[in-house]
């Protein structure tokens, strides 16, 4: 109970600006879509293939990359073996790894000139493509294994040492553990976990586009960009539009019943180690952490190898790629903070709920969605040579609002409680207490939430394809090498993106923890 | 002169009412059971808190309108007093400016009330490098640096063992002494409350009473606060 009793504070009206600012832009974007729909109507049988299979790869990956990461993170939560917190640090990787370089790596281990088609080959066996749903599948799956394996390990260590001790005083066997302890805890654990892995993969574009596409393999957001690139027929990119809001709508409204565990935090070192139970269950548990670590380092490695010689000798066009990714990045993370700490800011005075469901709004606007009704909002104005970098750039900063208001709200309440009456007091007020009190006190969680966004935007192959653009960014560049298959300049090319957005995440975080 | 004209406020089932008068320069000690009010009174002065009715002056000037920081008065709080991840110096010398852009003379100032509270050279160090005695030292540098007519203390030092809150204590009224300011102080201690504040408000019942002497209310308290204090 402020002072703003009285009247609207100065961090509340900023609060109230940018999240007025913010729905009017997707809010507006979205209707702009929806008015260039004009219906269902002009959906073809292409298009529901599309949207049926959008629904059942998401299912189908989320079912998969829960499933797996319940034996892995049981593993995890039971061993101790050296490189074991180095293992469970790399699990958190994948989240801010650029997509279009892990597509390089699953292509390097599982495509046709990779190792498992060779040793196929050598058995006299048929091969495999990972082009087609199967490829699509399998990315999804590298991709949200290691963080579902995350939330399951939180969710281990959440159960009290007490228990594991309760149970080994009774002389419980493995089975009798699993059905008292780790089954509840899994059934508690699992809906949201694989409720985020499928709201995740029901806007997959990237993975879409580089591995699938064809009639079995077109996810909505895939089939948006070809009616938008392909056909130029954005009536018809605009009703995908809409299919793809009312997806995302209704797979919101289905988490609002489900608790979705935050995908990153610390407390992943608990000091208890549960039961782990001898035999040939510490040898399933071995290769089951073996196969797990093989399956997310090997294609990393894989093109880590083929592209750092390479590096040296990359065309200059790809360095001028890199340096504009890497502005843009800065750019898109700079906004995205501002507006993350703006809102969070208000919302720590905790009176204006709505701005919340503001800053939550992203989520039910998929890039490819904002994309194209911003284009349609502008082109009147604007060519979309002129429109690709600052749309991509304006977009990766919403896309990571979300994840800054997740890491910086509670910060900010927390703030607020502890300090908000002593800084009212002394009148710290405006820049001095930005300077004073704010950033340092909210160093780490900006650091951690400006590393997200950066390495988020410079990873991200989403919008920029849209606009057929003169002055790519990195990823697309690496794209764009991959499809003519100059495969060692797009393994140096992924090489370097994927250094670039670690590097920006921890320069980020790094300076947040020392600040 | 600190007065609460005819206020009211209603939160939910609480309710206080205040309609009283504090004489310039006094020494006051707010006490009653937990839940009653105390802190709420001290909140409507600070301005975290609007009163639904009636005004509150200081010397004759409505300050029910200002915001916390404008108004004449400095508060202690329970405990974070001081910024953690600033220095002696620039947390006292908030006080002074909350730009922290001070003159060579503001700067003396600071070192010179520094000084006074007997932390002389330890402008340089965070609050966390501290004793807890040190931490409230600084915190009383600041009000006496800020020398605001009205000083509130909800029960500051609670967290501090006997000696050194009355060590505390003393300095604090020292400090009151020196500026000439009027002071509330919230206390659960009677002990606090006869060897700080000749007066006392009661709060009890919903109602802030008019201050009276300390020792014969705590020698004679009426039903409410007998069965509080035990």
């Amino acid at each position: 109970m402020a002072a703003g009793l009285f009247r609207l504070t100065r961090a509340e009206a900023g609060g109230a600006i940018a999240a007025t600012g913010l729905s009017a832009l997707i809010l507006g974007t979205l209707a702009t879509v929806a008015w260039a729909a004009q219906g269902l109507a002009g959906l073809g049988p292409w298009d529901w293939r599309a949207v049926w299979f959008t629904l059942w790869q998401a299912a189908l990956s989320a079912t998969l990359s829960a499933g797996l990461a319940v034996p892995v993170a049981r593993a995890l939560a039971r061993r101790r073996f050296p490189g074991r917190s180095a293992l469970v640090t790399l699990l958190g990787a994948p989240f801010i790894l650029p997509v279009i370089v892990a597509i390089m790596g699953l292509v390097a281990v599982f495509g046709r000139n990779g190792a498992i088609n060779d040793v196929l080959r050598f058995a006299g066996l048929p091969e495999i493509s990972i082009y087609g749903w199967q490829g699509v599948i399998l990315a999804h799956v590298f991709f949200n294994l290691p963080l579902s394996v995350r939330l399951v390990l939180q969710g281990w260590q959440a159960i009290p040492a007490e228990r594991f001790r309760l149970a080994a005083s009774l002389g419980f066997a493995p089975r009798n553990v699993a059905r008292h302890l780790e089954r509840p805890m899994l059934r508690a654990v699992l809906p949201g976990v694989w409720l985020a892995v499928f709201l995740v993969c029901l806007t997959s574009f990237t993975v879409a586009l580089a591995l699938g596409g064809g009639p079995r393999a077109t996810t909505v957001e895939l089939a948006i960009y070809q009616a938008f690139r392909f056909d130029f027929d954005l009536g018809r990119a605009a009703s995908l539009g809409l299919v793809q809001i009312a997806i995302c709508v209704a797979a919101m409204a289905l988490a609002r019943w489900v608790a979705i565990p935050a995908a990153f935090g610390a407390g992943l070192d608990a000091d208890h180690i549960p039961a782990a139970p001898g035999g040939w269950h510490r040898i399933s548990d071995m290769f089951v952490i073996t196969a797990a670590a093989g399956f997310l380092i090997w294609p990393m490695a894989a093109v880590t190898l083929r592209g750092l010689p390479q590096i040296a000798v990359l065309p200059p066009e790809v360095w001028q790629a890199a340096g504009r990714s890497v502005v843009m990045a800065l750019i898109s993370a700079l906004l995205a903070l501002t507006l993350s700490l703006t809102l969070a800011l208000s919302l720590a005075r905790g009176r204006m709920r709505w701005i919340e469901t503001a800053g939550m709004l992203p989520l039910i606007a998929s890039p490819l969605v904002l994309g194209t009704g911003l284009f349609i909002l502008l082109r009147g104005w604007f060519s979309p040579q002129a429109l690709a970098l600052p749309v991509t750039v304006a977009i990766n900063a919403v896309m990571a609002l979300p994840f800054g208001l997740r890491a910086l709200i509670p910060a900010a309440r927390t703030l607020h409680q502890d300090y908000g009456r002593l800084a009212d007091s002394l009148d710290l007020r405006g820049w001095a207490r930005l300077r004073y009190l704010t950033l340092p006190r909210l160093a780490r969680p900006l650091g951690f939430a400006g590393g997200l966004a950066a390495a988020l935007a410079m990873g991200d192959l989403g919008v920029i394809t849209l606009f057929a653009s003169d002055r790519p960014t990195l990823p697309l560049q690496l794209y764009q090498l991959m499809s003519s298959y100059r495969m060692d300049d797009a393994s140096a090319c992924a090489v370097l993106l994927m250094a670039i957005s670690f590097g920006l995440f921890w320069i980020f975080d790094q300076g947040g923890r020392l600040a | 002169m600190l007065e609460f004209d005819g206020i009211r406020v209603t939160r939910g089932s609480f309710t206080l009412s205040a309609d009283l008068s504090v004489p310039t320069g006094a020494r006051v000690a707010v006490i009653g059971p937990s839940g009653s009010g105390k802190s709420t009174l001290l909140s409507l002065v600070g301005g975290f808190l609007a009163p639904d009715r009636g005004r509150i002056r200081v010397d004759g000037e409505d300050i029910t309108a200002l915001p916390p920081g404008q108004r004449p008065v400095s508060m202690l709080f329970q405990d974070q007093n001081l910024f953690p991840h600033l220095t002696v110096a620039q947390n006292v010398g908030l006080g002074l400016r909350p730009d922290l852009r001070l003159s060579d003379p503001q700067r003396a100032r600071v070192t010179q009330v520094l000084e006074e509270v007997g932390l002389e050279g330890l402008e340089a160090r965070r609050p966390a490098n501290l004793s807890g005695g040190q931490q409230g030292r600084v915190a009383l540098a600041r009000v006496l640096l800020r020398a605001r007519p009205v000083l509130l203390l909800d029960e500051p030092f609670a967290a501090l063992g006997p000696a050194l809150k009355a060590e505390m204590l003393a300095l604090l009224a020292r400090i009151a002494d020196g500026t000439g300011a009027t002071v509330l102080m919230v206390t659960h201690d009677p002990e606090d409350a006869r060897s700080f504040a000749p007066q006392t408000i009661l709060v009890e019942g919903g109602v802030a009473h008019p201050p009276v002497p300390t020792g014969p209310l705590l020698d004679n308290p009426p039903p409410g606060l007998r069965a509080y204090l035990g």
